[in-house]
């Protein structure tokens, strides 16, 4: 039911964009629609690997060990190894989504995996690197990796306050 | 955003064999019936997805292309105080662009005198929240029940890391932060 009204949700906001574009000029709404079409295309692929890999990664893995690393009973030593490994994850989004939907098919709990998908978001060693040390001061970079060290352990604790998702 | 990618990348072919190996093994293992059953489950949820992702895609192209990153850099830079880091939230997530535009951005806002906070506030926004992001990646792979709860917990956090920085900043670096 919620899947189906993010959805709907989703092309309403599309329906609002396009419609703006097409006030401004015919040709924007092309463009648009081409890159958009153009981007879906590049995506799949790489999605319908990650997505229907991850399955058979899950179920190589044994259970029992990742329940027990990441599991619904491995507390804040659970959350810190999530924190790490998501600050450690190499490559780009289909490396760090595969790799927390596989750990979530296969024992790991949701604020754990919320805990390393938000560390993946904040600390990506290679983004931080490749971008971020080049665009801003070193200091803000050292200050906002040092005050976002908290944020997975309070994402983690969120989830399990409103025992969501 | 725009996903400029090569058709091409390390990353997906390293993911690739893995996930390949992963398949061969179970096969191996446990059988055609476990291998038909984990693939016919996983293109289930592939297929139910694909909708969002297209939509995803087009809400990342058209708002590039509808919202000026001049505009955004307005906002952040108007406000101080508390309005000041939740505003910076509100223009991280709305933020069109990949990593090579967003700091850019920051650091722009640093140099032309806008508060420590402010500019952590809308980096960490970007990276937890930033819509395109979430919509074209997050939602296909992790679900929509996942990406919901985790985008209602996340608003707070770049308030938070903002008020730290400050506070930090303040306390450590008396002389600014390019100093």
């Amino acid at each position: 039911m919620m899947a189906l009204a993010i959805g709907a949700l989703l092309w309403g906001i599309v329906a609002v964009l396009v419609a703006t574009a097409a006030v401004r000029s015919a040709s924007l709404v092309e463009t648009g629609l081409r890159e958009g079409a153009l981007d879906f295309l590049r995506l799949t692929p790489r999605v319908a690997i990650g997505v229907v890999g991850s399955g058979y990664v899950a179920a190589v893995l044994p259970p029992e060990v990742l329940g027990g690393l990441l599991g619904p009973s491995s507390g804040l030593l659970g959350t810190a190894i999530a924190t790490v490994a998501g600050a450690f994850t190499p490559g780009g989004p289909v490396v760090g989504f595969s790799i927390a939907v596989a750990a979530l098919k296969s024992g790991a709990a949701a604020p754990q995996v919320i805990a390393y998908t938000t560390a993946w978001a904040l600390f990506a060693i290679q983004r931080v690197a490749s971008y971020e040390v080049v665009a801003m001061p070193a200091k803000v970079v050292w200050l906002r990796v040092v005050c976002s060290i908290p944020v997975p352990f309070l994402a983690a604790f969120g989830a399990m306050l409103i025992g969501k998702p | 955003m725009r996903i400029r990618r090569k058709t091409f990348d390390w990353s997906t072919a390293v993911i690739t064999v893995l996930m390949v190996a992963a398949a061969v093994t179970v096969y191996l293992r446990d059988g055609w019936d476990r291998f038909a059953g984990v693939f016919l489950g996983d293109v289930h949820i592939f297929l139910d997805i694909l909708p969002k992702m297209a939509a995803g895609c087009l809400i990342g192209v058209f708002s590039t292309l509808l919202i000026p990153r001049e505009m955004v850099a307005r906002l952040v830079g108007a406000e101080s105080g508390f309005t000041g880091l939740a505003v910076a939230t509100f223009a991280g997530a709305i933020m069109p662009g990949g990593p090579m535009t967003v700091y850019p951005v920051a650091g722009a806002f640093l140099a032309a005198g806008a508060d420590i906070g402010a500019a952590l506030a809308f980096v960490t926004s970007w990276t937890l929240l930033g819509y395109a992001r979430a919509l074209v990646w997050e939602l296909p792979f992790m679900g929509t029940n996942f990406v919901f709860w985790r985008v209602v917990i996340a608003p707070a956090f770049p308030l938070i890391v903002g008020l730290l920085g400050r506070w930090v900043a303040k306390a450590l670096m008396p002389h600014g932060v390019r100093s």
